[in-house]
Formats: C-alpha cells, sequence, structure tokens
C-alpha cells in the first residue's frame, strides 16, 4: 500500500493536486497512475499562457506502451510547466509526488471542492 | 472468460502486471517494467511465456505437400528438423495468419498467434484431405528464451540443443522433461523456443528462471523488442488485406510456386510491385507515433498509416512500423505522422532497426 501524502488533492483522473499561494494549484500524477501506465517516455505539456476551463484536457503523458490524457483540475491560466520531465520524463517514475508537470493560476477554486482527500483517493483505487 | 496458461500462478507470483492478450491472461511486465526488460534481454537473457499461442501437428505423407498448398513457401523441402517462417494466404493474397511450421519425426507442427487459433485450425483442418491426421496439440505450453546468453544457458541442460542452427529443431529432453527445442524467436536476438507438455512446463521454467541473468519478460518488451527487430506482428502489420509481398515478406515466398491462395495476385506484384509496402520510420523528436496514425508527405497528402509504434528502448527514441504508397517508400525519405494536433516529422528508415543477432 502507497502512503499518498495527506497534504494533496487528486482527481478521479489521477491527477495529484497542491494548492500553494496566490490562487496558484499544482499538478502531477500519482504514484497510482504512473504503476499503471509503466515506464514514461514523452510528456507532452501544455502551453503556457493557455487558458483552461475546468476539466479540460491539457496534458498528454506517454509510456511505453499507452498515451493518457490529463485534465485541469480548476479554470484558469497555465503560468508554469515543468521542462525538466520533457527530458527526462522518468523522473515522474522515480518520484511521482516530488515531481509536478503544470500550474494553474485559478480563476476560482472552486474545481478544488470536487476533487478527493487521500483517504477517499485511496477508497477509490483499491476498489 | 479468460484462459491461463500453465504458468498463470508463477506470473502472479512474480509480480506480473497481467492484461487480457489473445483470449489469455497474460503478463505485459513484471516489476523491473518494459524498458529494463527490453534492454536485459538485448545484454542477458529473457525468459517468455508464449503458451497462448496455438500450436497442432499435422501428420501423414502428403502433409508437407497440403500445407505446401496453403502458403507461399517450400514446405516439401523441409528436411528433418527444419522450420520456416511462412504464412497462411486467403483467395485475394491477404494474410490469414503468420506462423511457424518444423518438421519433426511425427509430421509437421504448426505454431499460430493466439488470437488467430480457433480461425486457423478451423481452416486447416478444412483444408487438408483425410489423408493427413490434423491434431491440435492443446497439452504443450511453449516458451521462448532470448538473449546474448541464451545458448550459454541452454548448454548447461543440453549440449545438442545449444548447438542448433537457425530455424532448426530437435526433440531433447531438459532435466529429463521431454521437450521440443528450436533456434528461433521473435526478438532478433539469438534464443530457443521449448515445447513442453503443460505438466512439466513450471518445473523446468523454474529451472530456467533460477539461472543467473535470466529474467521474465512481458509482452510490453516482446512487443518493443520485435518492433526494433523490424518483425511483423499479425493485426498489425499483416492481416487479411494485406498480401506478403505488401508486408515486405516476399523472401517467403518459393520459386516457381504458384499453387497456393491468392498466388495469382501475389506474383503480378511480386513481378511488377506492389503499390503499397511496408517500411521502418524514426522520428526526429521525442513524440512517440502510434498505430493508427496517418502518414502524409510534405505536400499534406496522406501516403499511408501507422501499423506498429512504440519508443524503442534500445534506440532511446521513437520508431514505428508503417504501410504507404510505394512511390513515396524510398529510404531518407521525411514525412509527417499525425498525433493529436501535431504533425511528428519522421525520417524512412531501413529495417530492422536494430541488426538480428541470429545464430546462422
Amino acid at each position: 500500500m502507497s502512503n499518498l501524502p495527506s497534504n494533496l488533492k487528486y482527481a478521479e483522473t489521477h491527477e495529484w493536486v497542491s494548492l500553494e499561494n496566490d490562487n496558484i494549484v499544482r499538478v502531477g500524477i500519482t504514484d497510482f497512475a504512473q504503476q499503471e501506465l509503466g515506464d514514461l517516455v514523452f510528456i507532452d505539456l501544455p502551453e503556457l499562457g493557455r487558458k483552461l476551463s475546468e476539466k479540460e484536457q491539457c496534458c498528454v503523458v506517454e509510456s511505453v506502451k499507452t498515451a493518457s490524457d490529463l485534465f485541469s483540475p480548476v479554470a484558469g491560466v497555465v503560468v508554469a510547466v515543468n521542462e525538466a520531465v520533457v527530458d527526462e520524463p522518468e523522473r515522474v517514475n522515480d518520484d511521482p509526488f516530488g515531481t509536478w508537470l503544470f500550474c494553474i493560476k485559478a480563476d476560482n477554486l472552486s474545481g478544488l471542492d470536487n476533487l478527493l482527500n487521500a483517504q477517499d483517493y485511496q477508497a477509490m483505487i483499491d476498489e | 472468460m479468460l484462459k491461463q496458461t500453465p504458468l498463470y500462478q508463477l506470473h502472479l507470483e512474480l509480480g506480473a502486471k497481467m492484461v487480457a492478450f489473445g483470449g489469455y491472461h497474460m503478463p505485459i511486465y513484471y516489476p523491473g517494467g518494459i524498458i529494463h526488460e527490453h534492454l536485459h534481454c538485448r545484454s542477458k537473457a529473457g525468459f517468455f511465456d508464449i503458451s497462448h499461442m496455438g500450436q497442432c501437428l499435422i501428420s501423414g505423407d502428403e502433409a508437407a505437400s497440403e500445407l505446401e498448398r496453403l502458403t507461399p513457401s517450400d514446405i516439401i523441402g523441409l528436411k528433418p528438423g527444419q522450420q520456416k517462417y511462412t504464412v497462411l494466404t486467403n483467395d485475394e493474397g491477404g494474410i490469414i495468419d503468420d506462423i511457424i511450421i518444423t518438421r519433426i519425426e511425427s509430421g509437421l507442427t504448426v505454431v499460430v498467434n493466439a488470437a488467430c487459433k480457433d480461425k486457423d485450425f478451423h481452416y486447416l483442418a478444412s483444408q487438408l484431405s483425410n489423408r493427413c491426421h490434423f491434431v491440435e496439440l492443446a497439452d504443450q505450453a511453449l516458451f521462448a528464451l532470448q538473449g546474448p546468453i541464451a545458448t550459454a544457458i541452454i548448454r548447461k541442460f543440453s549440449a545438442s540443443a545449444a548447438d542448433l542452427a537457425f530455424m532448426t529443431a530437435h526433440e531433447t529432453e531438459l532435466e529429463g522433461i521431454k521437450c521440443i527445442i528450436s533456434r528461433c524467436g521473435y526478438t532478433g536476438e539469438d534464443g530457443f523456443e521449448i515445447s513442453v507438455a503443460n505438466d512439466h512446463a513450471e518445473a523446468l521454467v523454474r529451472l530456467l528462471l533460477a539461472e543467473k541473468d535470466v529474467i521474465p519478460i512481458g509482452l510490453g518488451a516482446r512487443d518493443t523488442l520485435r518492433l526494433e527487430a523490424g518483425l511483423c506482428l499479425y493485426g498489425h502489420e499483416l492481416n487479411e488485406t494485406i498480401t506478403p509481398v505488401e508486408a515486405g515478406l516476399s523472401w517467403i515466398i518459393k520459386k516457381g510456386h504458384s499453387g497456393f491462395p491468392g498466388a495469382d495476385t501475389i506474383i503480378r506484384q511480386l513481378q511488377q510491385g506492389p503499390e503499397k509496402i511496408r517500411v521502418g520510420l524514426i522520428v526526429d523528436s521525442k513524440q512517440p507515433i502510434r498505430e493508427g496514425s496517418t502518414v502524409f508527405n510534405d505536400n499534406d497528402e496522406i501516403i499511408g498509416h501507422v501499423t506498429s509504434g512504440s519508443f524503442a528502448p534500445s534506440l532511446g527514441k521513437p520508431v514505428a512500423m508503417a504501410l504507404l504508397e510505394r512511390h513515396y517508400s524510398g529510404l531518407g525519405i521525411r514525412l509527417y505522422a499525425k498525433v493529436r494536433d501535431h504533425q511528428v516529422a519522421a525520417t524512412i528508415t531501413r529495417l530492422p532497426f536494430i541488426p538480428h543477432r541470429y545464430h546462422r
């Protein structure tokens, strides 16, 4: 059983979400997601400045076998992307909760209310 | 209802992630992951459970001549112990399945793809006359041991097996367990395939896995290994609408043989060239291109589609195979595959991507 960080929120689509200062929301993928995908070989990050609505498809992570979409947990604008994972996608496999993919400046934080806490996300993936 | 191979419990014990494939529960990778397994097979040795594949035995004096009527290859000329990679063709020259035929003492064994097993066995049984005896070898498991140290490992169990030439087989015993062992495989590496009774399968496999530097390898790395080796996979590079000439398998066709289904089309394509042909692509960026992607020339005209594509662990970049209009299939031609809303640039490259290391 993996230990899910309790300070993060989780989407049903297997993103982890961290709320930072100033309505900035940081997003990565969970340990469960990287295990399901296997070795990551390519990450297609959203463009800086792109406006996103809540639950909009905005990023693709590709493993050897398959490509998987990621979704924006909130409405807002992409204000940062982690270029380091473009060169070394395997960082996400090595440290999924320590490796963020993109940050969004949220228009409002209401989308976060739909996310799961660690306990509920754990229950979901245990099903 | 998915079927299990005789090694199902062992796969679980080894921590495999299991998926449905060809009607079976099969391991897609073990805890080390696809890239690790792939690189290990290229540098040491990998063990593959391929028991989902179908095996049958066709016996009788006419077995070879009747099988040769169903394939474009020289089957009559197979000497005892020799094996041949070939295809079953339909009346349009398309491929019903790609198969391996081996002449053993009791007749000809045929190994077929898991997903085609029912189709092939019905077809074979319906096409063969009553002078042939057809029996499915449903109680036989099938494994592969592949990689540069595979021979050294097999030599510990059987010197005669280790001395087999590429694409030959013999019946022998490994640690007292009867099996048919052949020098072949589908990774581009030197290696062996072993057919053994289900009841003895796990015992034999545990012996092989106990050897230093042998790890189990799942279907994920099996696919990337065969892709780098430029080998066709049924349902991807091969199907009932693709001929052996289009698939780049003209080398399997016996000169002067015209008595097989679809021969008119296939021989005409051999003489005039096919309209489409299988090629290798190396991608210029890190973006993998996958099966089904449309391929364009630099005038934005559609010239074909990707049949298989993946990150290639031994090359460290994405590669693909595609079926393209022959006019645009020359080595070095640059083209584009559509992935989501990106045009991904790639270059036509000689196959295989990684040189074969068979023991000739």
